[in-house]
């Protein structure tokens, strides 16, 4: 017996004492039972596997297999489909029970059709945007520095290596709320140079900067030492200069790697400038809580995550559509 | 006083001294094979001439001017001595022209135009002008170290290193690899190359060294060493070599 279905006893020649294995015909009888769990295509998948038993008994043996195999895929379908079915048959269950209550607290058709709510949230997520647009483009160099830093070779160097490890290691352990609250609030207070005359929003972009700068760097600097030596090796031989090896040969080549785990991390980036609203910038957040405090409910956080979605799910698609392609090319090589 | 001069020179990784005091003199225009067992160092003496690993005693000279050790310009030294790999290592995210043309640009500052041009005339005279424009993975082997040698010529250096050029190819691909070489020699490039070809070795080197323990253990014109070896342990390497067939 199989996990996967029962072969049917009667087929096995027990001449001289001996199973046959091969040639058996595969009913998918337990497969079957159990997909009636989900009636519409598990009775299908119960008279296919019931209809390959019965051609056993009269020795059709290739019907019996075609039936089995019917059996077998109308079993798999409702695994699949019962399981989508039974999911959202619980989720829409919730959004019903407590007489609308959940409904009443997330999707309020007061606040979901009052186009002012919507103007009013735009103009928050706006600024989300703007920080992530901006600490995105300041991420992709800023990494890449650090990265090169800390791979610098030789002891001269070993201090400023030192340096951007400290650095990374340092904002990588801070939770990025806590950044954004010591810098957004604490550099304007200490008056610190340069950076005092920055507005809440820059104060903002810095903050995510940094953080996500440590984690980024760490992923370029895996790109980096991906690329074989070898290749580093081809290229001084040649004559080019370490850092004419790194421009034209090493990081170009770990770029095509690094891609979609720094799009991964930029997902995490624009999810966090959610964050910023602890340091009172009107943002989708906080114009979102306000709009709430009126109408006495959670649906502009509901429309506030409809926002966010809207941005993170073509970026998030696109970095399927990415690593699919890169798989695509890699098998082909 | 010779082109290339290698005079007591010692290397080693951690424990293993794979250098023990090599001593070599290579003419102009010399074609010079190294033989060996694997691990003889013959990899580690190419890789030292053009400076991809440093020594820790003696020098080595080119054209008079010490080329080995404190203070010298690596990047120039480089751009006089071409090394050619085993495994090719052409670029992968760059095609066959870009490969060639890469250094000629960045390093001689020759415009892209003209670094093109004599690209696609070296390309011409192996007779791959046509896959200029494609990456490295859709050629062949054979292709793609054909390709490595002339971006190694692209710059053309003084001196050019061969490390076992053919030994990742297919045999039906030494040959179109070993054409260029025999060209190359014939044209008159000074060429010191580690070579288990020893038949080829025999056809188109001037002078061959047989490497053991860190030393040349001896050296001499192809008829002296493949014919009639002095030392009992040349004989023995190359006894064994024709028992597998390959001379
Ligand atoms: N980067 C390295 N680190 C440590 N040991 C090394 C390194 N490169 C080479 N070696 C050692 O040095 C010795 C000589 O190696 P080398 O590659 O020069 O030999 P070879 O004569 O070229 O051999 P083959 O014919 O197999 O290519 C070997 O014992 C090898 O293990
Ligand atoms: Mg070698």
């Amino acid at each position: 017996m199989s996990d996967v279905g029962d072969a049917s006893e009667l087929l096995l020649v027990r001449s001289a004492g001996n199973r046959r294995r091969a040639g058996r015909v595969l009913t998918y009888r337990t497969a079957a039972v159990t997909s009636l769990l989900f009636p519409p295509t598990g009775i299908p998948a119960l008279l296919h596997s019931l209809r390959a038993s019965s051609l056993v008994r009269k020795q059709e043996l290739e019907q019996a297999r075609l039936a089995g195999q019917r059996a077998r895929d109308w079993a798999w379908i409702s695994v699949g489909v019962g399981l989508s079915v039974y999911t959202v048959a619980f989720l829409v269950w919730l959004v019903q029970a407590n007489s609308g209550g959940v409904r009443k607290a997330f999707f309020s058709s007061k606040l979901l059709w009052s186009g002012d709510t919507w103007h009013s949230l735009l103009k928050g997520f706006w600024i989300n945007v703007q920080v992530f647009a901006y600490a995105e483009t300041i991420v992709l160099v800023w990494a890449l520095l650090v990265a090169v830093v800390r791979l610098l070779p030789g002891r001269a160097c070993a201090p400023v290596r030192w340096l951007a490890t400290a650095y990374v290691d340092v904002f990588r352990g801070i939770p990025s709320l806590l950044v954004i609250l010591l810098i957004g609030l604490g550099l304007p207070q200490a008056r610190v140079p340069i950076v005092r005359d920055f507005s809440d929003i820059q104060m903002c972009v810095l903050a995510l900067s940094l953080t996500y700068g440590a984690y980024v760097s760490e992923v370029y600097r895996a790109g980096i030492e991906s690329v074989h030596w070898s290749q580093a090796a081809a290229a001084r031989s040649l004559g080019l200069s370490y850092f004419q090896t790194l421009r034209h040969v090493v990081v170009p080549q770990a770029l095509r790697r690094i891609g979609p785990p720094v799009l991964n991390d930029f997902i995490g980036l624009q999810k966090d400038t959610a964050l910023i609203s602890v340091i009172g910038v009107l943002d989708v957040l906080n114009r979102a809580r306000f709009a709430n405090n009126a109408a006495g409910s959670l649906t502009a956080y509901s429309m506030a995550a409809l926002l966010f979605l809207a941005v993170t799910i073509p970026f998030t698609r696109y970095l399927d559509y990415i690593l699919r392609r890169q798989k695509r090319l890699l098998a082909g090589q | 006083m010779a082109f290339l001069e290698i005079d007591e020179v010692h290397k080693h990784y951690g424990q293993t001294q794979v250098l023990n005091g090599i001593e070599l003199e290579v003419e102009l225009h010399q074609v010079v094979a190294l033989i060996g067992a694997s691990g003889s160092g013959k990899s580690t003496l190419l890789r030292c001439i053009n400076a991809l690993e440093t020594i820790d005693q003696g020098v080595i000279r080119l054209d008079g001017d010490r080329v080995s050790g404190p203070g010298i310009d690596v990047d120039s030294l480089r751009c006089d001595v071409g090394i050619v790999f085993q495994s090719f290592n052409l670029f992968p995210h760059m095609t066959v022209v870009e490969n060639i043309t890469l250094a000629p640009r960045k390093v001689l500052g020759i415009g892209r135009r003209d670094a093109d041009d004599k690209a696609m005339r070296l390309l011409q005279r192996i007779g791959l002008d046509t896959k200029a424009k494609e990456y490295p993975d859709r050629l062949s082997g054979g292709q793609q170290q054909r390709v490595a040698i002339v971006r190694a010529l692209a710059m053309e250096p003084r001196l050019m290193l061969l490390d076992e050029i053919t030994s990742a190819l297919d045999p039906a691909l030494v040959g179109e690899v070993l054409t260029i070489v025999r060209e190359l020699a014939v044209e008159g490039m000074t060429i010191m190359m580690a070579t288990h070809e020893m038949s080829f070795a025999k056809e188109v080197a001037d002078k061959v060294c047989f490497l053991h323990a860190g030393v040349i253990y001896e050296e001499g014109t192809p008829e002296e060493i493949f014919s009639n070896p002095r030392r009992e342990l040349t004989q023995t390497f190359l006894q064994r070599i024709i028992e597998a067939g390959r001379l």
